[in-house]
């Protein structure tokens, strides 16, 4: 994610480039012509930003679709006094990061094994990376059944060793969690698949020169491969925050919020508020799942990077 | 290479006995459930099928709801193509500018392309403006919100690719006399066919994959993609999980014959920044 090619150029009108002009800028407006943003651009202008920027207005309404009263902070007031929708704020959170730094920590650990000589690597990092491409819909509906408090095959063999296993998505105590288990079964193959692309991008070298030292295994562990994949970590964490904060399609196919209220999340909200005609309160839940987000990922990845150029 | 020691065996044993019961398991319990007849499905256990009717299931599942599953199919493949299609072209087109020509603008768009990796859509001011367009609720308009949604991360990949062809090609065809379309689609865009290539297939499988725009976007059972179709059934086959599951098979073939062909193409493109950051 970086963003800063053009922040050296000056704000000046269209110059030609210093060291070599062996283009001039008629030349330049011909060949990379500025009428080539406009396609896109118009699609993402209209359906994407012109949206998000009415969000801030709507949230505010009470709103039909035809007409729209104002209403001040009254929406906001709502959203944060009922227990059922501020507690989707809090669950969004508790979401975002377990499922996170699940990702993380189980991430790395399969990485570290999958890039080792083992039987049967590309077997496994095939196998570990399939659920990524399967649909929520499709994942959320099977972890349905098998996690069915009596009949379903997870109780079932749990049963056989004599274990009583919780009644998993129709607990309230552990619903949410066990929707963000299901989205780590779903999800850590992409998460491996980036540190795996992390760790042996490491040159050798560093493992060479740590053996000669006579480095353990976790010595190589903690100084070279922990350190030196930092630039897959922050990918992982970024991308999992963003995608968790976000997250409806597992959580609507599995739960849809309950029991209860107890895993529902902002973006689960929304769409039932949406649902019920109070779009004035969905778009509310819109402007404060856009403020969770940016408040966290903005800084966050900032920092993130900062780390980088420091290592 | 160097020779692989037994911890390796013992190490790739272990591990393809845990991913046996933590990743195969459910997709033969799927498999197994899709078989069976239905009162046998519906017992949800983990066995071998006393009777094996799986062309019966996906004959019923096909059948089900005047043939929705096949209407479903056809919307999804058109929706998958169309927006693939038009995020390709308009991302290589604002890629290919962004980072070719240096100007007051550039610190704006690549802004523009962040914010839409990260900020959640705006759902109901975006059916407003959809409705206030005329295509809410239509393929058309559920095509172009993919665009809008799936074009960040397609300008962002294909930026990348692009900083590595040389300028002087570009130079070399309008000293001969390309136009910018001519220089663009004819010469550029065959040069981009790795990335576009990765593009194509992560956006497909995730266009595809997609649940929750058509949900909001392009309701009602007339319009239904297939991810719908499995939500649908949920209710209807409340007690014929046999079909239900037959329907999950026969959604979850196409991302898997994408992903038996391009799986280098999707590690490429779902690993870019890991290593540079």
């Amino acid at each position: 994610m970086s963003a800063s090619t053009a922040s050296t150029t000056p704000a000046a009108p269209p110059s030609p480039p210093a060291a070599k002009p062996r283009i001039s800028p008629v030349h330049i407006d011909k060949t990379y012509p500025m009428w080539f943003y406009v396609p896109g651009g118009l699609v993402f202008l209209i359906l994407f930003i012109v949206p998000t920027v009415l969000s801030f207005y709507y949230a505010f309404t009470r709103w039909t679709l035809f007409d729209a009263t104002f209403v001040g902070f009254d929406n906001f007031v709502t959203f944060f006094s009922e227990p059922g929708l501020i507690g989707s704020l809090v669950n969004t959170l508790i979401y975002a990061f377990v499922t996170s730094g699940s990702k993380v920590v189980l991430g790395m650990a399969l990485a570290v094994v999958l890039v080792q000589h083992i039987w049967a690597r590309g077997y496994l990092r095939s196998l570990t990376f399939f659920p990524v491409l399967v649909s929520a819909v499709g994942v959320g509906l099977t972890f349905q059944v098998l996690l069915n408090p009596t009949d379903g095959l997870v109780n079932a063999a749990l049963g056989a060793v004599g274990i009583d296993g919780p009644r998993w998505l129709v607990d309230p105590d552990i619903a949410l969690l066990t929707v963000a288990a299901i989205d780590v079964w779903k999800g850590i193959g992409l998460a491996t698949l980036i540190y795996i692309a992390g760790l042996v991008a490491i040159p050798q070298e560093y493992y060479e020169a740590a053996r000669v030292d006579g480095a353990s295994a976790w010595d190589i562990f903690r100084t070279i491969m922990l350190p030196l994949s930092f630039p897959a970590t922050s990918t992982v964490i970024i991308l999992s925050l963003i995608g968790g904060l976000r997250s409806f399609d597992l959580i609507w196919t599995t739960t849809q919020g309950g029991p209860g209220f107890a895993s529902d999340v902002i973006a689960s909200v929304i769409y039932k508020q949406y649902q019920a005609g109070f779009y004035g309160l969905s778009t509310a839940g819109n402007v404060v799942l856009f403020i969770v987000v940016t408040a966290i990922i903005y800084p966050l990845s900032r920092w993130l990077n900062s780390k980088e150029v420091v290592l | 290479m160097t020779k692989m020691r037994p911890i390796g065996y013992i190490v790739g044993i272990i591990g393809i006995a845990v991913t046996a019961v933590v990743f195969i398991l459910p997709f033969a319990f799927i498999l197994l459930t899709a078989m069976k007849p239905k009162q046998e499905a519906n017992l949800l256990q983990f066995s071998w099928p006393t009777e094996i009717q799986l062309w019966q299931n996906i004959v019923d599942v096909v059948q089900a709801r005047d043939f929705m599953l096949i209407i479903a199919f056809i919307n999804s493949t058109i929706l998958t193509v169309a927006s693939v299609t038009l995020m390709v072209i308009f991302g290589a087109m604002i890629a290919y500018v962004l980072q070719r020509r240096k100007s007051w603008i550039n610190p704006w768009i690549n802004g523009l392309v962040l914010a839409g990796l990260i900020i959640p859509p705006a759902v109901v001011p975006t059916i407003w403006v959809m409705q206030t367009l005329g295509i809410f609720k239509t393929l058309p308009g559920l095509i172009l919100i993919e665009v809008a949604f799936g074009l960040s991360f397609t300008v962002l990949m294909m930026r990348a690719f692009i900083s590595t062809i040389p300028k002087e090609i570009d130079e070399a065809a309008i000293v001969d006399g390309a136009g910018p379309m001519r220089l663009f689609f004819q010469v550029i865009l065959p040069l981009l066919r790795g990335v576009i290539v990765t593009v194509v297939v992560v956006q497909s499988v995730f266009v595809f994959n997609d649940f929750q725009n058509p949900l909001y976007f392009l309701p009602g059972d007339k319009n239904a993609t297939v991810q719908l179709t499995l939500f649908n059934f949920q209710s209807q086959f409340n007690t014929s999980y046999n079909l239900l599951f037959t329907n999950i098979l026969l959604i979850t073939i196409p991302p898997l014959i994408m992903y038996i062909f391009f799986q280098r193409q999707i590690v490429a493109g779902m690993t870019s920044g890991a290593v540079k950051g």
